[in-house]
C-alpha cells in the first residue's frame, strides 16, 4: 500500500509526542517535491504500459492506471529523470517546471 | 544465597556478567585493553554456554551500528570498546542515544593520542559525556560484573530507554585479577527478564524508526531525552537497592560516601583510584585526621543531590581525576562545582589532576593532597597537577 499524506497537528504537550523517534509506518506528514526542476510528463498515446518506469523509479511515485498506462504522483517525484531515460518507447519527456504551460 | 567464587580479571568479570544478562548479539571489534572481554564472550558462544550471535565487525563504528540494528528489532545488544575506538565510534554513540536504544557497552578507560599511549586515564569516556549515554565508573571487578546486569535493567526501563556505558580503568581493572562472586543464572533471569518494547521493527506493527524531524519538533525529542536521563536517577537507585536485596551487594546508588560524616576534608574520586584513597583515609583517620572519600559512580546522570548534600556537610572538597579539559580544568571538577553553586554556603574546592597516560597515583600523592586540603583555608591554585616528573616552570 502506498503511503498517504496525513495532515500533521503540532502537539501542544510533550506527552503527545512518541516516546522515542519511532512511529507507525505507512503515512507521511508533508509533501516532498520542492526541489524538482524538471518533471516527467507521460504521453498516454505512446505509453504501452510496460511499467519499466515503475520498476526503476527510486521513489515509487509511478502508479498504473485502469487502462494499463502510467501516472506519476508529482507530490513526491524529485525529477531525477530515470523513468524518461529508461522508457523504451520515449513516452516520457522531462519538462522544465516553469515551461509546463508551453506544452 | 547460592554463589560461586572465581578468580578472574576485570575483563573476564565483565564477560561473565554479560553472559548472565543473556544478550542476543555481541558485536565486537577488539581493541586493547578491552580485548579479553570479547575474547571470553567468543569462547562462551563457541562452547554453547552463551546462546548469542557473535558478529566480528570491521571497526568500532560498525560495532555500534550493528548494536543499533540489533536493538531496533527489540533484541539485547552488547559491545565493548576503549580509547580511540570509542572516539571512532562517536558518531554512532550519539545516534544510539537519540534513537533511545538501550544498548549496554563496556569501555576500558584509556588515554587518548597523541603522544601515543595504551595506558589508562579517563579522557576517552569523559569526552563523550554529552553523548546522552548513562555513564558509570566502577571500582573493582565485582562491581564491574554486577553493573553489567544492573545496566540492562536500568537502560531497558520503559521510562529510561537510554544506552548505558560501564567504564573500567584500563589495565588497572581490565587486566588485573581478583576474586569475585558469580551469581546464579536462574536468579539473574528472574531479576532481568527479557527485553520487551513496542518501539521495534515488526511485521505485525510496522514502525518508522529513527525518523527525521524539522526544527519544529526536534527540540522536543531532545528535551524528552534529557528528562529520561534525569528520571533515570530514581531507576538507578531502585535497581541498585533491588539488586542488593536479591544478590547481597548494592553500591549505594549514584555515589558512595566513606567516613565523610564528620570530615574536615573530603576527596572525591572516579573509578579504581577510590580503593587507594580509602586506604589512605583509614591511615590518616588512625592518626587523628578527619578525612573521607566520596566516590562518584555515575557521571551521567550527574548525582547533583548527593554532591550538594556533601557540600552542606563538608567545607573543603578535593576532586581527584584522571582527565583534563584543556584550557579549563578537570571535567569532574567542573560538574562538581556546578552542583555546589546551588548551595548558599561557599565550599572551598580544589582540583587535583593526575594519572594521565597511565601514570600511577600513589598513596604518597593522596596523603599530600589531604594535607594540602587540611592545611589551607583558601586555595589560590584551582588546578594542581599531581605526580609530575619534573618542575613546572613559572
Amino acid at each position: 500500500m502506498r503511503p498517504k499524506v496525513k495532515s500533521y497537528k503540532q502537539p501542544s504537550k510533550l506527552s503527545e509526542y512518541p516516546s522515542t523517534p519511532a512511529f507507525e509506518s505507512g503515512h507521511l506528514v508533508s509533501k516532498n517535491a520542492g526541489w524538482r526542476t524538471f518533471k516527467p510528463v507521460v504521453d498516454a498515446e505512446k505509453c504501452v504500459g510496460c511499467l519499466r518506469c515503475y520498476l526503476v523509479c527510486p521513489d515509487g511515485v509511478v502508479a498504473r492506471t485502469k487502462d494499463n498506462k502510467v501516472e506519476i504522483e508529482y507530490d513526491f517525484c524529485k525529477g531525477c529523470g530515470i523513468c524518461a531515460h529508461e522508457c523504451k518507447v520515449e513516452a516520457i519527456t522531462m519538462v522544465k517546471e516553469a515551461d509546463e504551460d508551453e506544452i | 544465597m547460592k554463589s560461586n567464587r572465581k578468580f578472574v580479571s576485570g575483563d573476564e568479570a565483565v564477560a561473565l556478567g554479560v553472559r548472565l544478562a543473556r544478550p542476543h548479539i555481541i558485536s565486537a571489534y577488539p581493541i586493547t585493553p578491552q580485548t579479553i572481554v570479547v575474547e571470553r564472550l567468543a569462547d562462551f558462544v563457541e562452547d554453547g554456554s552463551l546462546k548469542a550471535e557473535y558478529m566480528h565487525v570491521e571497526s568500532e563504528h560498525s560495532a555500534m551500528a550493528a548494536a543499533m540494528g540489533v536493538s531496533s528489532v527489540g533484541a539485547r545488544a552488547f559491545t565493548a570498546t576503549s580509547s580511540q575506538g570509542l572516539l571512532h565510534m562517536a558518531e554512532c554513540v550519539h545516534y544510539a542515544s537519540g534513537a533511545r536504544f538501550p544498548i549496554v557497552m563496556m569501555n576500558a578507560n584509556r588515554s587518548i593520542a597523541v603522544p601515543w599511549s595504551i595506558y589508562g586515564d579517563q579522557r576517552d569516556s569523559l569526552s563523550m559525556l554529552d553523548s546522552g549515554w548513562i555513564q558509570v565508573y566502577v571500582e573493582d571487578a565485582q562491581e564491574a560484573l554486577d553493573m553489567m546486569i544492573q545496566a540492562y535493567k536500568v537502560a531497558e526501563n520503559p521510562e529510561v530507554m537510554t544506552p548505558f556505558m560501564v567504564n573500567l580503568d584500563g589495565f588497572v581493572l581490565t587486566h588485573t585479577y581478583e576474586p569475585i562472586e558469580l551469581p546464579e543464572q536462574e536468579m539473574v533471569d528472574q531479576f532481568l527478564p527479557m527485553y520487551q518494547t513496542g518501539n521495534k521493527m515488526s511485521m505485525d506493527e510496522p514502525k518508522s524508526l529513527c525518523f527525521s524531524t524539522s526544527p519544529a519538533d526536534n527540540q522536543e525529542f531532545k528535551v524528552m531525552q534529557h528528562m529520561a536521563m534525569e528520571g533515570s536517577v530514581d531507576v538507578i537507585r531502585q535497581v541498585d537497592a533491588e539488586y542488593g536485596k536479591v544478590f547481597g551487594r548494592s553500591y549505594h546508588g549514584l555515589t558512595e560516601s566513606y567516613r565523610c560524616d564528620d570530615a574536615d576534608a573530603v576527596l572525591m574520586t572516579l573509578g579504581s583510584v577510590t580503593g587507594t584513597v580509602r586506604c589512605v583515609v583509614d591511615e590518616l583517620r588512625e592518626k587523628g585526621f578527619k578525612v573521607g572519600v566520596f566516590k562518584i559512580r555515575f557521571m551521567r546522570p550527574f548525582p547533583k543531590d548527593e554532591v550538594m548534600a556533601l557540600g552542606k556537610a563538608v567545607s573543603k572538597l578535593g576532586v581527584l581525576e584522571k582527565n583534563i579539559s584543556f584550557g579549563n580544568e578537570g571535567t569532574v571538577f567542573t560538574n562538581v562545582n556546578s552542583a555546589l553553586m546551588a548551595l548558599d554556603t561557599k565550599v572551598q574546592s580544589k582540583n587535583y589532576v593526575g594519572g594521565l597516560g597511565g601514570r600511577d597515583i600513589t598513596k604518597d600523592h593522596i596523603r599530600a593532597i589531604f594535607m594540602d586540603l587540611l592545611n589551607h583555608d583558601r586555595f589560590e591554585e584551582r588546578v594542581e597537577f599531581i605526580g609530575m616528573g619534573c618542575e613546572i616552570n613559572e
